[in-house]
């Protein structure tokens, strides 16, 4: 990587022999920046490795399946907000996937171009609403529409099941469920569109010729060729339910317990942190907040990271015009 | 040998029935994706245009549970916070999507390119939190500065992504154009490449900057928020989706009407942003929150 004189025709039809002294002031100034992004990821596992260390030296791994929250005591674990939040995401995650590679097929597959760009561009502004937007909304609108009408029926018709029986109230986490699985609708219905449109031509005309209908195209053409992608659409999705803060501890009640019927209040780790790290009651509970954040930003880390490494496989190293 | 001519027949029925079924079923969801913006924007736009007023956006909240007043701390605190967000967030952001673009063909770039793309997905609150371990715990204070901070961080990543997108849309020739006239690479970065790929650029920025003007989660533990009007940078701030989630958690009924109030504008100067970059630029970008 030096400035040095071509030895020969290969090396001096390299990138770096062909700067000159402007150019590597100018690449350096934007390697610098570039940089900045590692040292922010670094910064964050970090700074809050070292601020949750007390907790972490306390509690050991306990702290992942253990129940007791008791900031006085000073007793803590992060078993019930862990459960809640995958409780929360899971279903949101299942309920978005279905319908949003639905809507991406539909869009690339089905739609004429008049409906569905305005269609897709609906959904993108989904994306756009403020998360503290659909808390309000969640639990002005959607809570007492739960409590008052869709909750009851639910209750009457699938009572029978434990996980139904219980007693809707505005928040709680069935009203997180929904408003997690708009909320990260967009995501899913963006990045399976692209996965899909990426899918080659040949590969649908193939099955064409044989005589194959269009939803036989689609289920025997297009979604294998597309699954892994699809995956990866669906863990990034993941990724945001796990992750959003304000429209969950908005809607979902707040209480540490593991939740049985999806009627209870329950908690997520990103809402445990919004409502009690201004009002920690000792060093202790600030450091099991931290904690509470290190795994949380662990989990989103590598549920990130392997949604990209699956999107990128499909679409072939190309980038998507997808930004999360 | 063929099928009898009755059995192909309905097995052909069968595939054609299928085949509107699922057509139906693909239409269903599309409509079913579309509700809830419709609902969401009617909820937001009927409770909030009442309490939309000239006091709202010029007056500062009265002491607890005294109707009235109105949230100008939250729309000027929000506006300095995401100002200096900006300033501090575009040249670095711009400057990692050049480097991705013109100089990334290589590990590090991969590695870079990567990690861009993880910090996108990592859940606000927890960069707030860093924000405070950084800057708010050492000096004992909650600031506007750290909140700004905080903003910065999720710009970031965006910016630099919908950058390298531009930059690579830009034409091989109009590159190799500016070289063959003896250009070295800055100035044909800076003077043919940035230019061209500039309105999708801008596109990014705004959609970016619309987005962390409704970010709550990172403002949390770094600004904190404020009940009383203030411009300090080293001081706690109030910004309008911080306070939104303060009154609509609030006990009081006008709390919870200025908080339908300040959605409405919150949303209508999101949607406003997003329209206006897409009739003007029509590029297609797109920033989820």
């Amino acid at each position: 990587m030096t400035l040095a004189v071509p030895t020969g025709a290969r090396r001096a039809l390299r990138l770096e022999n062909r700067l000159r002294p402007g150019d590597w002031i100018f690449m350096t100034l934007a390697g610098t920046a570039a940089l900045t992004v590692l040292a922010v990821i670094l910064g964050l596992f970090y700074e809050l490795t070292r601020t949750a260390w007390p907790a972490v030296r306390k509690f050991g791994p306990a702290f992942i399946w253990e129940t007791t929250w008791d900031p006085p005591k000073e007793a803590f674990g992060a078993g019930a907000m862990i459960v809640g939040t995958l409780l929360t995401a899971t279903a949101a995650l299942i309920m978005a996937t279905v319908v949003g590679v639905l809507v991406a097929l539909y869009l690339v597959e089905v739609a004429p171009r008049w409906v569905a760009r305005p269609v897709s561009y609906m959904v993108e502004l989904l994306a756009a609403i403020p998360s503290v937007v659909y808390g309000v909304w969640g639990v002005f609108v959607l809570g007492v529409f739960i409590r008052d009408h869709l909750g009851p029926v639910m209750v009457s018709a699938l009572g029978w099941i434990p996980l139904f029986d219980g007693t809707p109230l505005i928040t709680g986490l069935f009203s997180a469920m929904i408003v997690l699985s708009i909320m990260i609708l967009p995501t899913v219905v963006a990045v399976s569109r692209d996965v899909i449109a990426a899918v080659p031509r040949s590969q649908r005309e193939g099955i064409l010729a044989l005589g194959a209908t269009r939803w036989e195209m689609i289920r025997l053409a297009v979604i294998p060729y597309a699954r892994s992608g699809i995956l990866g659409a669906g863990i990034l999705g993941l990724a945001r339910a796990v992750g959003e803060t304000l429209a969950v501890t908005l809607v979902i009640g707040n209480r540490v317990a593991i939740p049985h019927t999806i009627f209870d209040p329950a908690y997520t780790m990103a809402s445990l942190i919004a409502n009690q790290f201004t009002e920690v009651e000792n060093d202790m509970h600030r450091a099991a907040l931290m904690e509470v954040a290190l795994v949380l930003l662990a989990i989103t880390f590598l549920i990130n990271a392997a949604a990209r490494l699956l999107v990128w496989r499909v679409t072939s190293g190309g980038r998507i015009a997808v930004i999360e | 040998m063929s099928l009898q001519p009755s059995v192909a027949d309905s097995l052909y029925r069968r595939r054609v029935a299928t085949e509107r079924i699922m057509t139906g079923v693909m239409m269903l969801a599309a409509v079913l994706a579309v509700i809830p913006l419709i609902l969401i924007v009617f909820y937001v736009v009927r409770e909030g245009a009442g309490g939309l007023s000239l006091d709202l956006i010029t007056q500062d909240p009265n002491r607890a549970g005294r109707p009235g007043g109105g949230v100008r701390s939250a729309l000027v605190g929000s506006g300095i916070m995401v100002g200096i967000a900006l300033a501090m967030g575009v040249p670095i952001a711009v400057g990692c999507g050049i480097y991705l673009a013109e100089f990334g063909q290589n590990r590090f770039g991969t590695v870079i390119r990567f990690l861009v793309d993880v910090l996108a997905g990592i859940p606000s609150i927890t960069v707030g939190l860093f924000v405070y371990g950084l800057m708010v715990l050492p000096q004992r204070q909650f600031t506007a500065l750290a909140g700004s901070v905080a903003l910065a961080m999720i710009f970031l990543p965006i910016v630099a992504r919908i950058t390298e997108e531009m930059l690579l849309l830009v034409p091989r020739s109009l590159r190799e154009a500016a070289l063959a006239l003896g250009a070295p690479r800055w100035r044909t970065v800076v003077k043919v490449v940035l230019p061209t790929a500039f309105p999708g650029i801008i596109t990014g920025i705004m959609l970016a900057l619309s987005r962390i003007a409704g970010e709550a989660a990172p403002l949390l533990f770094t600004s904190l928020g404020n009940q009383f009007y203030s411009t300090d940078l080293l001081g706690p701030m109030d910004a309008l989706p911080l306070r939104i989630f303060n009154y609509a958690t609030g006990p009081y009924e006008y709390w919870h009407e200025q908080a339908w109030a300040m959605s409405l504008i919150l949303i209508g100067l999101i949607l406003i942003v997003s329209l206006t970059v897409r009739a003007l630029f029509g590029t297609r970008v797109t920033v989820k929150q």
